[in-house]
């Protein structure tokens, strides 16, 4: 199944390609059915798994205790195999990114005029390198989606993005390349030490547990974690996403905070810490201290932006600083949180970048000085702008809040003043959220001012992230279900190193 | 018999260039002589199959045919071939007379399979003054402008000043030992009881003198002035074939030489590697003309490529450091071919056809998409990125050195990797510029058979990118 659906999205954006020579609408009927098959395959093979699979705890060594599981022979000189595996979490992500990229299609219905079905393809091939990234065991075939999803992404920008794109796409595929290069030095450091005398592999389950000790494994491990910080993006590495953020199309931003963001969280997850365990611990209390201050420095200069789209970004880098907390403090109840914010950030940010596009599409700016008053204009956007600001500040019944609050009560336990300084991550989100709303939608309205209002197909696309938002709020049950039995799999990873922060807390379920 | 069995495909070339010399003395057709010269190129390359059975074979004092030599004479003539498709449709409109021009081309290419034979410093110079007289005159070929005549009166001198050093260092070490061979020169180095420096001397000549072959910095300097000037198909011919055979050869003299003893020689080149891979990206950064910026990119490849001497000083890696070499130099080889044969088809029709600035390809995305779509994979095959024939060959290398724990000459490869992406991803940002943003751009109309190889070679990088294995089990059979 996971390989024929990474085929199905590759071969999905040749053919939307194509199609615009027939008829410039076809392109994105075409994106849209390849991503409702892509999900419908991916709903058809996991409704085949029978239920109790999905308790099982994941031991990830373990080639049977995968969801799905599948490894094919590729470069044997290196022992590198096509190897794709699928548990609760991989799975999670997939739904993520094949809705967003449904929402990332709609959001640039009308929008693209110029080359639409290469713009289509360019979507569904990023689509097809995210996929890839949560599938992948094997970690050359992981740093291969890693980077070829980064071109794509490039093309999206660098042609269809707004006036200073050639600096932006430059800046991200940059950052994103070399931080690359020092994984994929890692990847083979890793590989080569671990592999002794022995067979030389890549594979995942093969290399748990072979990390280098000492100062070798601290470096070998900032490869893997610069890379992903920098996708993240953590604090200090943060500064491509403002610019690619507010210089990409509309379905492009829409992918990169939904999706691309969440490949730095997963591989952090995945790889970084448990693949070097020790120096993880170790440097734990310098990633969470990035994390606190990515957290304020990110609400800080938010509230500083007058673009629109520039405010949503920097709100990005404050949020993803809870991941990074999260994921540190290492027990079940920051992790879930984690896991959480992961998902909810994805679909809040994804709205509000549509937001932030929609309103573009109409006003040719994005400057909110140039705004206000929105909402008498174009009532429905204003509710829809209301319901995503205040989830994004973390209003308690949106998945949002369930998220920081339980990354914020794991960390509690793991250092206290360490929680203190992210909660005022809290107070500080909503002050540029209310501040975004203030300047846009409420203030003085422009009577002259003719704003077309969402339509249907707009609205639908809100609808439905509402209620993903609310349902992750009010019941986010199955999706810890989902993913605990990944975590309780991971998690002995760590624990069994003695003097760790994480050892001495007693994880619990929420 | 097996002894001409064994050469082949050296006999092939000859012939052929002897078939086309007699062809241009009966009747001058420029298509034909295309057509003569290309199949015999093609077949040396097929004959190379025919010369593995005899293989591995001493011929002679001067001549070695072993898999090594035999897999680059493939990838020589099958270079030879694919310029020669692509100069024709370029010659025509240069220079008088265009029939020589491929009685050249099939002359440096012996000149490069020479050298992938040698293994006696006497075939070394012949192979090597056989491919760089060819290139003199191959370079100045357009007679009609001046920029070729001054790129090719630069290599020239330059080239004859690197010559005299490279014979200097063949006299010294001759002086020591009283041998040419290279491995009765590594046999009477063990035993020769003059001290190290004699000896150490004539081998850093000779390695200075093959290094200017290279480009490698410091003597890099002739480079982009050279690769400016030269038609733009042998600009590609002189960037892969003519680095490629040198590099062979070099790697063969320090392996059975065993000239990796004198560490401090293996060190000047560890420093060549880190002075290459940091310059030449740092000067490509500057340039706007594209073969200007691919001749200063194809200084940073050699020093990627210079890795491998520093891997090879611990025995137990040696292995790995071939491979990688020869892996690089086949993915490199076809890489730059592409990229020097599209700029080929891009340049088509111009009349300043060695102009070309990063103006002229804006737009070229939605002008000419099938060209731009493979330049695209081009330039991403040659920064290294995943799916293409650079991307394993950059892998290749850096397992290498992680073997061989060499971390400074990592740091800079990394850094280098890092730099180019910026000069490679200029071209195509410039390529994806919007319709109403290129008024001077050039009008293409690139013949069927150049477009025909471009694919070919752009599906060669692909399918060497995604299905190494075949590739990676013949260059396991080498060693």
């Amino acid at each position: 199944m996971m390989l024929e659906l990474i085929v199905l999205l590759l071969a999905g954006g040749v053919v939307a390609w194509q199609s615009e020579r027939f008829n410039t609408n076809l392109p994105r009927w075409i994106a849209m059915a390849t991503v409702i098959l892509g999900m419908l395959l991916l709903l058809s093979t996991i409704s085949g798994i029978p239920a109790d699979t999905f308790n099982m705890v994941t031991e990830p060594s373990k080639a049977e205790n995968w969801l799905l599981y599948s490894r094919h022979e590729w470069i044997p000189r290196f022992g590198i195999s096509l190897e794709l595996g699928m548990d609760g979490l991989s799975l999670l992500m997939l739904i993520l990114t094949l809705a967003l990229g449904a929402i990332a299609i709609v959001s640039s219905w009308n929008e693209i005029e110029f080359k639409p079905g290469l713009f289509q393809a360019n979507l569904l091939w990023t689509l097809t390198g995210v996929i890839g990234v949560f599938l992948a065991l094997d970690l050359f075939l992981f740093f291969l989606f890693w980077e070829v999803m980064l071109i794509p992404m490039y093309l999206l920008i660098a042609i269809w993005g707004h006036e200073n794109r050639g600096y932006a796409a430059m800046k991200f595929f940059i950052f994103t390349q070399v931080s690359g290069l020092l994984m994929l030095l890692s990847i083979i450091v890793l590989a080569v030490q671990g592999a002794g005398d022995g067979d030389i592999s890549f594979s995942y389950g093969d290399l748990l547990g072979s990390a280098p000790t000492g100062k070798a494994g601290m470096l070998t491990m900032l490869g893997f974690f610069l890379a992903f910080t920098v996708k993240l993006p953590g604090f200090p590495f943060h500064t491509w996403l403002p610019d690619a953020h507010t210089q990409a199309p509309t379905a492009g931003s829409v992918l990169l905070a939904g999706i691309l963001l969440k490949t730095g969280a997963y591989g952090l997850l995945r790889f970084c810490i448990p693949l070097f365990p020790e120096a993880s611990m170790q440097f734990a209390p310098i990633a969470m201290t990035l994390g606190t201050v990515g957290i304020i420095y990110g609400a800080v200069l938010a509230f500083a932006q007058s673009d629109f789209k520039r405010l949503v970004a920097y709100s990005s880098v404050s949020h993803m600083g809870f991941v990074l907390l999260g994921l540190y403090a290492w027990n079940s109840l920051a992790l879930q949180g984690a896991i959480m914010q992961m998902v909810a950030h994805g679909v809040s940010t994804a709205a509000l970048f549509m937001m932030a596009g929609a309103l573009q599409h109409r006003l040719h700016t994005r400057d909110m000085n140039r705004m206000g008053g929105l909402w008498y204009n174009a009532p429905r956007m204003g509710a829809c702008a209301m319901f995503f600001a205040v989830a994004s500040l973390g209003l308690p019944g949106m998945g949002n809040f369930v998220a920081e609050f339980l990354v914020l009560a794991g960390l509690f336990a793991v250092s206290p003043w360490m929680t203190a300084a992210a909660a005022i991550g809290l107070i500080t989100a909503a002050i540029y959220s209310l501040w975004l709303m203030q300047k846009t939608f409420q203030g003085k309205p422009d009577e002259e001012r003719k704003l077309q209002d969402f339509d249907r197909r707009e609205m639908g696309a809100m609808v439905i992230m509402m209620a993903a938002l609310l349902w992750l709020g009010l019941y986010p049950q199955p999706v810890f279900d989902l993913t605990q039995p990944v975590l309780e799999g991971l998690q002995p990873l760590i624990v069994n190193v003695p003097e760790t922060l994480a050892g001495n807390i007693p994880g619990g379920t929420p | 018999m097996n002894e001409f069995v064994a050469i082949a495909p050296l006999l092939m070339l000859a012939l052929g260039a002897t078939a086309v010399m007699l062809q241009i003395a009966f009747l001058r057709s420029v298509r034909l002589t295309a057509v003569v010269a290309t199949v015999s190129l093609l077949l040396a390359s097929a004959s190379c199959f025919y010369a593995n059975d005899t293989a591995p074979l001493q011929v002679g004092a001067l001549l070695q045919a072993d898999t090594y030599s035999l897999l680059f004479c493939i990838l020589f003539t099958l270079a030879g071939a694919v310029t020669c498709v692509l100069s024709l449709d370029y010659i025509q409109h240069h220079g008088d007379e265009p029939e020589e021009y491929f009685l050249l081309l099939i002359l440096a290419t012996l000149g490069a399979c020479v050298l992938a034979y040698a293994v006696h410093l006497a075939s070394l110079l012949l192979g090597l003054e056989l491919l760089s007289v060819s290139l003199y005159a191959l370079i100045a070929y357009p007679n009609r402008s001046l920029l070729p005549l001054e790129a090719a009166i630069k290599y020239l001198v330059l080239s004859g000043a690197a010559s005299a050093t490279l014979l200097f260092g063949f006299a010294l070490l001759y002086a020591t030992t009283g041998t040419l061979h290279f491995s009765e020169l590594g046999t009477a180095l063990e035993q020769s009881d003059m001290g190290a420096a004699l000896p150490m001397a004539g081998a850093a000549m000779i390695l200075a003198g093959l290094a200017f072959k290279l480009s490698a910095v410091p003597f890099h300097l002739w480079t982009p002035d050279v690769y400016d000037g030269a038609p733009a198909p042998i600009s590609g011919f002189l960037a892969s074939v003519g680095k490629a055979a040198v590099f062979v050869v070099l790697l063969r003299l320090f392996l059975e030489a065993n000239l990796f003893r004198y560490e401090r020689l293996v060190e000047l080149t560890g420093l060549m590697a880190i002075l290459s891979m940091l310059a030449g990206n740092l000067l490509a950064l500057q340039q706007t003309n594209i073969k200007r910026m691919l001749a200063y990119s194809s200084i940073a490849h050699i020093g990627y490529l210079l890795i491998v001497f520093m891997v090879c000083l611990d025995l137990s890696n040696r292995d790995i450091a071939i491979e990688a070499a020869a892996f690089y130099l086949i993915a490199y080889t076809a890489t730059t071919l592409a990229a020097f044969g599209l700029l080929t088809l891009i340049n088509e029709k111009r009349v300043e056809r060695e102009q070309v600035q990063l103006q002229h390809v804006s737009g070229l995305f939605w002008r000419q998409p099938m060209l731009a779509g493979l330049m695209l994979v081009a330039l991403l095959s040659l920064a290294g990125i995943p799916l293409t024939a650079g991307f394993i060959g950059k892998f290749y290398i850096f397992s290498a050195a992680v073997s061989g724990s060499n971390w400074i000459l990592l740091a800079a490869l990394i850094i280098g990797s890092g730099i180019s992406i910026y000069y490679y991803l200029r071209v195509v940002f410039y390529m994806t510029k919007h319709a109403e943003e290129h008024k001077d751009a050039i009008e293409l109309s690139p013949g069927w058979s150049g477009k025909a190889l471009s694919c070919l070679l752009i599906a060669s990088i692909l399918v060497l990118g995604i299905m190494p294995q075949s590739l990676i089990a013949v260059l396991g059979s080498i060693l």
